[in-house]
């Protein structure tokens, strides 16, 4: 059994359906006795880090988060949720994170051409820096969909994939049991499917 | 590099998918949950559910075909159609939409796109204008392209933006149902003027359409269309074969 974390944050539906697609079972929760049950957790996040964060923290989830990888379950975090992983975000002002994942969370605005456009949306390739288990269904040039105006900076050892846009951002991490995805897979069609699958099978 | 984007639109009333040229003379065509999930195994990028029910019926039925889409497809789904208030945002959301299209309800209350943008993130709200040239100008037109609203069309979606709309989507009510091709010289003049993305409609008759407009307007990053699909006169697959072939970045 998968669970969703779920600390008052963003929509969960289109995620646990995706599960449901693959026929795992995935429970949207919040209780530490159904997270600690599960085989898998999934962090989610969508908005403004600081206030994320500072609710991951005030529900005991980050506590919760922290106790249940050191032990050695696998999480994935997605979008806000993998910036989550980190030590730091510069998202309006300076904010602690979770510190899984060594590296900072930045504007990309700092590193990509002036005249694109903020989010970096919609569809793009997966450019594969390192081999991951989550990977192992997929084909050259397949493309995910991403929303976000933020990336994973300073991560180099712990980068799987980046995306192309103008500067190459931080698309995939992993650390041990820790994976994070800045694009959705549940908005990534097939693809992000298949990478839902494998990660049920780690 | 992020793909071009291929969006159809589905109309959808009393439960079902209608498609109007010039937004009249409605026809029925399919189960909107059926031709979701055909059209996402065809490589649609996104879909377009356009909401065009006036009864609260109408309306819960709506909700419950959006739900029952998104627990199958898994691609962005925005919403239009009788947004109103923050509240029809919330509605919406919950079922399983990604971004929420405003049009009317824009143009009525020119404040809740920056509302909107507050809770939900500019990502998340989409500006749909309906626009007509009249008397030398771009004028926005309301109520599903029936009502001239006298407002200049580039300023309203440039302020839209810039109260936190962060997606356009361009309706040309001058090419729409035409089939002769986007509307160029309207989508350059938003495209110049924002930077958010911008999404053609209306004039789509062949591939060839989409292809011109995404080399003639490498600014603009999506094409949508309802008919051409619906019946079959384009097909998605091909389209996207077709554009990956001309060098357009395109999800394939």
């Amino acid at each position: 059994m998968i669970a969703i974390i779920d600390y008052g944050v963003g929509n969960l539906f289109s995620l646990q359906s995706s599960f449901a697609a693959i026929g795992e079972e995935a429970v949207v929760t919040s209780d530490e006795a159904v997270i600690s049950q599960a085989d898998r957790l999934i962090l989610p996040g969508v908005g403004a880090f600081e206030d994320a964060a500072q609710k991951l923290r005030s529900s005991g989830m980050a506590d919760v988060i922290k106790r249940e990888t050191a032990a050695g379950k696998p999480l994935m975090g997605i979008c806000l949720g993998m910036q989550l992983l980190f030590d730091k975000s510069y998202e309006y002002g300076e904010h602690e994170g979770l510190g899984l994942i060594r590296g900072n969370v930045r504007p990309i605005a700092e590193v990509i051409d002036k005249d694109l456009k903020i989010p970096h949306i919609g569809w793009n390739r997966l450019i594969v820096k390192k081999p991951s288990p989550l990977f192992q269904y997929l084909n050259d040039g397949d493309c995910v969909y991403f929303v976000h105006s933020y990336y994973a900076a300073d991560c180099d050892d712990s980068v799987t994939a980046v995306a192309e846009y103008s500067a190459e951002l931080t698309a995939s991490v992993e650390k041990g049991n820790v994976f994070g995805c800045q694009f959705h897979p549940e908005k990534s069609g097939d693809v992000g499917l298949k990478i839902l699958k494998a990660f049920c099978e780690l | 590099m992020i793909t071009k984007r291929i969006i159809p639109c589905l109309d959808v009333k009393n439960g079902r998918v209608v498609k109007g040229v010039n937004f009249e003379g409605l026809g029925d065509v399919a189960s909107p949950v059926e031709l979701a999930q055909y059209y996402s195994s065809c490589g649609a990028d996104e879909l377009v559910f356009y909401d065009i029910t006036a009864s609260a019926e109408g309306r819960s039925l709506f909700t419950d075909i959006l739900t029952e889409t998104a627990r199958k497809v898994f691609i962005p789904l925005t919403v239009g159609g009788g947004i109103n208030t923050v509240d029809d945002f919330d509605r919406v959301l919950k079922c399983g939409a990604d971004k929420v299209s405003v049009n009317s309800g824009a143009i009525r209350n020119p404040d809740l796109i920056y509302q909107a943008a507050k809770l939900y993130g500019d990502q998340c709200v989409v500006i749909s204008a309906d626009v007509k040239r009249q008397d030398g100008e771009f004028r926005v037109y309301a109520k599903g392209g029936r009502e001239d609203t006298g407002m200049e069309a580039i300023s309203w979606i440039k302020r839209c933006v810039d109260n936190g709309a962060g997606e356009v989507v361009l309706n040309s009510i001058d090419t729409d149902g035409v089939k002769q091709g986007f509307d160029l010289e309207m989508l350059e003049a938003v495209s110049n003027v924002v930077n958010v993305p911008v999404i053609a409609s209306g004039g789509a008759g062949k591939i060839e359409d989409f292809l011109t407009l995404f080399r003639t307007l490498p600014k603009v990053d999506a094409g949508l269309a309802a008919s051409i699909f619906h019946f079959g006169e384009v097909k998605i697959s091909d389209l996207k074969a077709e554009m990956a072939k001309a060098g357009i970045p395109t999800r394939v």
